[in-house]
């Protein structure tokens, strides 16, 4: 992992690789993230940057790849992702993030998403399943305890170098 | 009121308990805000051991550091404080903390260094990454295949052809006694397993090794070659029927478990549950991107395969309501409709069926005429039966999908009903064959053939030719699958490539159909189980069979495939796999036992030489027993433990049932309850503020 990560650097900065931030743009040309619609979602929650930059550490991507290891546990896995798929950071799913959420799965461009009424209809669904006390939003127990009945997500949640 | 009640929540629900417990929460796992100010981390660290002490009173039993979801310097902090903690406990418990830790440590290094030893762990990786978690469960169930069929085939060997070969050339000092001759009909005796002798054509042995006849009969890949009554090393007898008898039933029961051990997750959720959840959106849509996916055209891919799948869901949805709003008169037109398709269904299917008895029929009858010298012509004939057999395995499948479009289900239901009736032809197709074979290895016209209980004079020894026709079975399924990659997928790949006409390109690659490869090979494994007790080397057969495929599907895979449009989940497609191979070990077990049980066993070979049928070694060795002994199992087999034992097998599984059922009702009532409580509250909140202002 340290050799992938210090290849992420310019050459003068290799050395001290530990203490060196890598900027966004570079983390971004990792093959396990380039083709993920939540690379910006992913860095931004793993990254400790204090200028908001979402630059990250090496202690960031070891972060990182922990949680999305298999040794990780289903617990801490839904809580970041939870945190991941929370567009506004503010705690909750409400339907503008289910609604990004959706259309980062079905792909960028136009022809990709889905319509509105179709929209709406996956919405409700959602909702239905999962928000237990019918405030129109999920919150992270709620969210915690639809993953634990999902059979997929501890074998999608997680990249492996 | 949209902004009052908008402002009352934010008022009084930051005040809420709940709403506190959940800020600390977040507040200690970082929150975007909070993890650059140092005192909020340590306010969240005392949080974290606040919750400590909360959850194991007076015992600081914490969680081990990296199940926190926090920060690595904040988990480096959390680890500190825990250290100082401990100096504050007693030696004991220092001790028992400290070397709990190392044992964890210690358990998850073994495990690392297991998983190394795992089988083709390297490839599987790199599938997983290129095509996703629903293909790459297809090559872990070949690797659990193959070790299955390892382990089935090292059993086989230890217990029934080692023995056998070790007393038959004197290894360790030991000997074998010959199965005494019993008062049987002489003329039931006689066999002469033609090995070749003198010179013979090349052609012979290709031909021989092919269908399993001339010097393949009388090795030990086949029952006829297993004489011996017993092996004696020095003063230990060991009782070989037995034993062949025995291991049988250990390698299905070994079977049976390992599948039911590994089906054990899959089944687990759908019991408590109600609703489908492989089908649920929240699945579907929390845990629908594969973050293996490194490749961007397979991201491109799995994006439009997530888009077409949501929008057939909903579009289901809506059909679904609108099949509720179908007429009588609509009913009752689609209901004769779908009737008059089975019909033709089952009229495909008794066509095979009929096809494969007959083909088996003129085979056995034709190839025991050993006047046709022919080489190509005897061997088409032997392996006739094979042949029909995969020409329905194929020709059915498409029949079937051609024709449920007619009958008009929901898309989700199309696929399973399409496929259960694929799994049931392919099975069933195995079950005629043996049924056909029978039926002319038990046809006895003469007196003297009735004495022997089967017809001598063609089958001297039936239970080698039956597992002749297995092991034909085996080879057979083994080219096709090779033939088929060879001459169809790389030609395709080619033409695909370099040639751009319209037809070719529209034609395109094949995508990698999950359902038909899996059954494919638990065709085969049904094949491999049926046949084991009547050829004890074939799992050895099997299991290099299926290493072989696994290399050459994944070569197949990499280079001429291109990744499915609408791939199956990994998930329910592991339990599929399980729950088709179960059903397949379970029709394994119908054509056993009638073989052990039912007919008679052959007297002029094999080791139930000296015996009626081959169970009946089993009587014989428990009258063996002292009598003791003998009572209690009698008493165990008698009627009076049996009715009572069954008695309380059913309550016990009325109570669980009944338990499930009771907790189901209560977990449905506690939502019902956290509704009403979140509306109370919202509702209360709103009296309040009214209340506020005036």
């Amino acid at each position: 992992a340290y050799k992938r990560f210090s290849e992420l650097l310019p050459k003068e900065e290799r050395e001290n690789a530990c203490s060196a931030r890598v900027p966004k743009s570079q983390i971004l040309t990792l093959p396990e993230l380039r083709a993920n619609p939540f690379q910006h979602r992913i860095c931004r929650v793993f990254s400790t940057s204090y200028d908001g930059d979402d630059s990250m550490s090496f202690e960031d991507f070891l972060d990182m790849l922990s949680v999305f290891s298999d040794s990780a546990t289903s617990d801490i896995k839904s809580h970041y992702a939870f945190r991941i798929f929370d567009f506004d950071d503010d705690g909750t799913l409400d339907r503008k993030d289910l609604e990004k959420l959706v259309n980062c799965l079905t792909g960028q461009g136009e022809e990709s998403r889905l319509s509105n009424a179709e929209m709406e209809q996956l919405i409700q669904n959602i909702l239905e399943e999962s928000d237990i006390d019918k405030d129109g939003t999920i919150n992270l127990s709620e969210f915690q305890h639809v993953i634990s009945r999902s059979p997929d997500f501890a074998s999608s949640f997680k990249i492996v170098l | 009121p949209e902004e009052t009640r908008a402002a009352a929540p934010v008022d009084f629900l930051q005040e809420l308990p709940s709403y506190q417990s959940a800020l600390r929460r977040r507040a200690a796992a970082g929150g975007t805000q909070g993890r650059r100010a140092a005192p909020q981390g340590s306010a969240g660290l005392r949080a974290a051991e606040a919750r400590g002490p909360e959850q194991e009173g007076g015992e600081l039993a914490a969680r081990p550091a990296r199940e926190y979801p926090l920060s690595i310097a904040e988990k480096r902090r959390l680890r500190d404080c825990q250290q100082a903690d401990i100096e504050y406990l007693s030696g004991w418990k220092q001790w028992k903390r400290t070397s709990s830790k190392s044992l964890k440590k210690v358990l998850g290094e073994v495990k690392e260094l297991l998983s190394y030893l795992e089988l083709w762990r390297h490839d599987i990786r790199s599938i997983e990454g290129k095509f996703g978690t629903g293909i790459q469960s297809y090559f872990s169930f070949l690797r659990f295949l193959v070790l299955l069929n390892f382990v089935i085939f090292i059993l086989m060997f230890s217990f029934v052809t080692l023995p056998t070969i070790i007393s038959e050339y004197g290894i360790f000092n030991s000997s074998f006694t010959k199965i005494p001759p019993k008062n049987i009909e002489p003329h039931c005796t006689v066999y002469k397993p033609s090995g070749n002798k003198g010179l013979v054509y090349f052609y012979t042995y290709l031909k021989d090794l092919l269908s399993g006849t001339g010097f393949l009969e009388v090795t030990s890949l086949f029952y006829g070659y297993y004489t011996i009554d017993a092996a004696w090393l020095s003063i230990l007898r060991y009782n070989l029927p037995l034993a062949y008898l025995l291991a049988t039933f250990a390698y299905l029961a070994l079977s049976l478990l390992w599948i039911i051990k590994r089906s054990g997750e899959g089944f687990k959720q759908s019991l408590v549950h109600d609703e489908d959840q492989f089908q649920s959106y929240c699945n579907k849509v929390f845990a629908g991107w594969d973050f293996c996916i490194t490749d961007p055209n397979a991201a491109q891919l799995k994006h439009r395969s997530l888009q077409y799948e949501l929008q057939t869901d909903l579009e289901e949805e809506r059909l679904k309501r609108k099949i509720a709003d179908r007429t009588m008169k609509e009913k009752l037109r689609i209901y004769s409709l779908r009737i008059f398709i089975n019909i033709i269904v089952i009229a495909v299917l008794s066509g095979c069926f009929y096809s494969i008895y007959r083909a088996t029929v003129f085979s056995q009858e034709n190839s025991n005429d050993i006047s046709n010298t022919n080489f190509q012509a005897n061997l088409l004939v032997q392996y006739l039966p094979s042949m029909v057999i995969t020409l329905a395995n194929f020709i059915a499948p498409q029949i079937f999908s051609f024709l449920i479009r007619f009958e008009d289900y929901s898309p989700a239901f199309e696929i399973r009903l399409t496929l259960m009736r694929c799994i049931f032809v392919r099975l069933a197709n195995i079950g005629v064959l043996l049924f056909s074979l029978w039926s002319q290895i038990s046809y006895c016209a003469t007196e003297k053939c009735k004495a022997c209980g089967y017809n001598y004079e063609l089958y001297p020894c039936w239970e080698s030719e039956v597992g002749q026709e297995m092991y034909k079975l085996m080879i057979f399924d083994f080219i096709i699958i090779l033939a088929v990659t060879l001459f169809v997928d790389f030609p395709r790949k080619l033409l695909v490539t370099h040639c751009s006409c319209k037809p070719v390109q529209w034609c395109g690659l094949q995508e990698f159909g999950i359902s038909d490869n899996v059954l494919e090979i638990i065709y085969g494994q049904t094949i491999c189980w049926i046949g084991t007790f009547f050829s004890p080397l074939l799992p050895a057969i099997a299991t290099i069979k299926y290493f072989i495929i696994f290399y050459v599907k994944k070569i197949s895979l990499m280079h001429t495939r291109k990744p499915a449009a609408r791939p199956i989940r990994a998930s329910s497609s592991n339990f599929f796999f399980l729950v088709v191979l179960l059903i397949g070990l379970i029709l394994a077990f119908i054509p056993l036992g009638i073989s052990i049980a039912h007919i008679p066993s052959s007297k002029a070979c094999g080791p139930f030489r000296s015996f009626n049928t081959s169970w009946a070694v089993i009587p014989d060795t428990i009258l063996g027993f002292p009598t003791g002994l003998q009572q209690v199992l009698h008493g165990i087999a008698s009627e009076a433990f049996a009715v009572p034992f069954f008695m309380v097998i059913c309550l016990v599984m009325f109570y669980f049932i009944a338990l499930a059922g009771a907790h189901k009702r209560v977990v449905e009532q506690l939502r019902e309850q956290l509704v009403m409580e979140s509306r109370d509250k919202l509702f209360l909140i709103r009296k309040i503020t009214e209340a506020q202002r005036h």
